[in-house]
């Protein structure tokens, strides 16, 4: 009938567009860099232990951002640490992706009017895909927003970019 | 056990050219106000002596009393001109359980301090801190750079009243 019939003859084999390939690849095994700023980082740390199990979502700590996917800022974005987390995001290779924890690196939080050492968004420097609001964000409350990344990654394409 | 009025005539007995004063006036510990000057040796007598043995330094804090003259310039900030600092030494016996505060004060426009790392080590890092928020020097601290702050930091000291946060640091803007 198709041409595939002809050409295999075992049955195991799948049809797939490339895009939607690809981004059920990179969706699928999210790795995140393992970097942790405060209170938030401790939340992060629960949703990637047994019981929430950021593991089963293909998330899982690198140590390097050579070889991460993800990094999800967890904390508070200190001036002093802002131009590291700059260079951090520019060590990470393409295709990459950003998760703002915690309403400390979405604008500030507590610190937005007193903080003189603080980085009102983390935004400002690096481009974030989703948001995560809370202080700190329960672990279902990342999964969520693991879930909405994911779900911007579904919707990409090859030729059109959109993140 | 010694009280504070007690500490005072020793170190008054020990130091006789010295000024000590009994502050307790406030509803918090009292104090002694001692001389910036001479915090050192002082600060040695009450580790070694063996009535004092003051061997923790639990903590060093810097304070600006913001006492100066409060100007208003054309925009409307307001610095102070004049006046104190202070750093406040909180001492505590292991040996015999007894404490003590000690207030040094000095002039707002060349806060120097001596340095009191070389008595307990611990003081290092407060001593930078207490540099780092509010720019007091501590003479003869053997490494006094920012602690907090990120080194290249140039708009000021943080915890003084009048201090005025800049608009960018770095090329990132700082206020909200």
């Amino acid at each position: 009938m198709g041409l595939l019939d002809k050409e295999f003859t075992d049955g195991n084999i799948v049809i797939a567009k490339a895009d939607d390939l690809l981004n059920w690849a990179r969706l699928s095994s999210l790795w995140q860099l393992s970097f942790g700023l405060a209170c938030c980082a401790i939340e992060m740390m629960a949703t990637s232990a047994s019981h929430y199990d950021f593991d089963r979502f293909g998330v899982m700590p690198r140590p390097t951002p050579r070889q991460a996917d993800v990094i999800i800022i967890s904390g508070t974005v200190t001036l002093k640490m802002a131009t590291r987390i700059k260079r951090l995001y520019e060590q990470m290779p393409d295709p990459k992706y950003i998760i703002s924890m915690g309403s400390c690196s979405n604008c500030g939080g507590p610190y937005w009017e007193h903080g003189y050492h603080v980085l009102k968004g983390v935004d400002r420097i690096i481009p974030v895909d989703v948001y995560v609001p809370g202080c700190p964000p329960r672990p279902e409350a990342l999964l969520e927003g693991l879930l909405k990344l994911q779900e911007k990654i579904r919707n990409e394409s090859l030729v059109k970019k959109t993140a | 056990m010694k009280n504070p009025q007690e500490i005072l005539e020793i170190l008054k007995a020990q130091f006789p050219n010295l000024e000590f004063q009994l502050d307790a006036s406030l509803p918090v510990e009292t104090f002694i106000i001692a001389d910036a000057m001479a915090i050192n040796k002082i600060s040695n007598f009450l580790a070694e002596n063996e009535e004092l043995l003051f061997d923790s330094l639990m903590n060093l804090s810097g304070v600006d009393d913001a006492n100066g003259t409060k100007v208003k310039d054309e925009e409307g900030n307001e610095t102070i001109n004049g006046g104190t600092l202070s750093v406040y030494y909180h001492l505590y016996s292991t040996k015999i359980g007894h404490k003590i505060t000690v207030r040094v004060s000095t002039a707002r426009e060349n806060p120097e301090v001596e340095s009191v790392e070389n008595v307990w080590k611990t003081a290092n890092w407060h001593e930078r801190e207490a540099f780092d928020m509010f720019g007091i020097k501590f003479l003869n601290h053997s490494d006094l750079r920012r602690i907090l702050m990120p080194y290249d930091w140039e708009a000021g000291y943080p915890l003084r009243k009048d201090y005025k946060n800049p608009e960018f640091y770095q090329g990132m803007k700082v206020t909200y």
